[in-house]
């Protein structure tokens, strides 16, 4: 996804930033997604299990397309945040490997990290989790692309 | 009608929509299905307001389009394969490639390789022109 900043963010603390970018995001208010911890260098969300989010009516089990959009956006947010001075970035590629459903009835958190960050280029590591018992159920990579070069250099 | 029985009689009657209406969140992201004039199947994403990933400029968020990716080529093997299991995704890697704006975004599937029990599938989703499509995707399925 892109990440786009607001004009008065550039001096804001990392962790406000991702709560207030968060909220304004339509698709992620839509489905419910919020902040559960942000630990530096980690973050982690939460997707509420919902009904219309479902794969199969006779399972109940999660579709990867809604467990995609929680990784996607989680790994997007810590991407964001490790750019200093302040940037957007915009996803350049996601891989998920789905290890287990997402049952029926239950919450799933995702925890991201950056691993490595260049003038251009930010990667990121993510899990997907069963916010219960802490199971596996994705196992991710994201790249980003810094889409714009800090304010400075600019100036 | 179980789901399976439903999935049957949703190919045996030619009507791809109906398939699609089966699964929860492909009715969520309002996602509809055809039938090209070469007989492939051509999904559509019409926009929505709730499907914006970034209000600055509008455009659909990443998972959305990842989502539909996935849904597509899990549609393509459903439709294909006449099977008794419905596909599981092994995993997906989608490669971004513009931002997808506030129109509807088109997708085929093609299945590069049916095996016994695993179906690779190329899914490409654009907008406005085919030529410039703004997101594709390769998926394992597991299909047993």
């Amino acid at each position: 996804m892109v990440m786009a900043l607001f004009q008065d963010s550039f001096d804001i603390p990392a962790g406000e930033l991702v709560s207030r970018l968060l909220g304004r995001i339509p698709h992620c208010e839509e489905l419910g997604i919020v902040v559960e911890s942000f630990e530096p260098p980690r973050l982690t969300m939460r997707l509420p299990y919902r009904e219309i989010l479902v794969a199969d009516t006779e399972t109940g089990v999660l579709h990867g397309g809604a467990v995609t959009t929680l990784v996607d956006t989680t790994a997007g947010m810590i991407a964001m945040a490790a750019v200093r001075p302040a940037n957007s970035v915009a996803t350049l590629d996601l891989r998920l490997d789905y290890l287990r459903p997402g049952l029926k009835g239950r919450d799933i958190l995702c925890a991201a990290e950056v691993y490595h960050v260049t003038r251009t280029i930010v990667f990121v590591r993510a899990n997907a989790l069963q916010a219960e018992d802490g199971r596996e159920i994705a196992s991710a990579l994201g790249t980003f692309m810094i889409t714009e070069r800090p304010r400075e250099r600019a100036s | 009608m179980s789901l399976l029985e439903r999935i049957r009689a949703a190919r045996d009657g030619g009507n791809v929509q109906a398939a699609v209406d089966i699964i929860p969140y492909a009715r969520f992201l309002g996602l509809t299905a055809e039938l090209d004039g070469e007989g492939r199947l051509l999904c559509t994403l019409p926009p929505r307001p709730g499907l914006v990933g970034s209000p600055e400029t509008g455009a659909l968020h990443g998972g959305v389009v990842g989502a539909f990716l996935e849904t597509v080529g899990g549609l393509e093997v459903l439709w294909r394969r006449e099977s008794d299991v419905i596909p599981r995704t092994i995993n997906i890697t989608i490669d971004y490639l513009r931002a997808g704006g506030p129109a509807p975004t088109r997708a085929t599937g093609i299945i590069t390789k049916l095996g016994r029990r695993v179906a690779n599938v190329r899914v490409e989703a654009w907008q406005e022109n085919p030529e410039k499509p703004i997101a594709h995707g390769h998926i394992h399925l597991l299909l047993g």
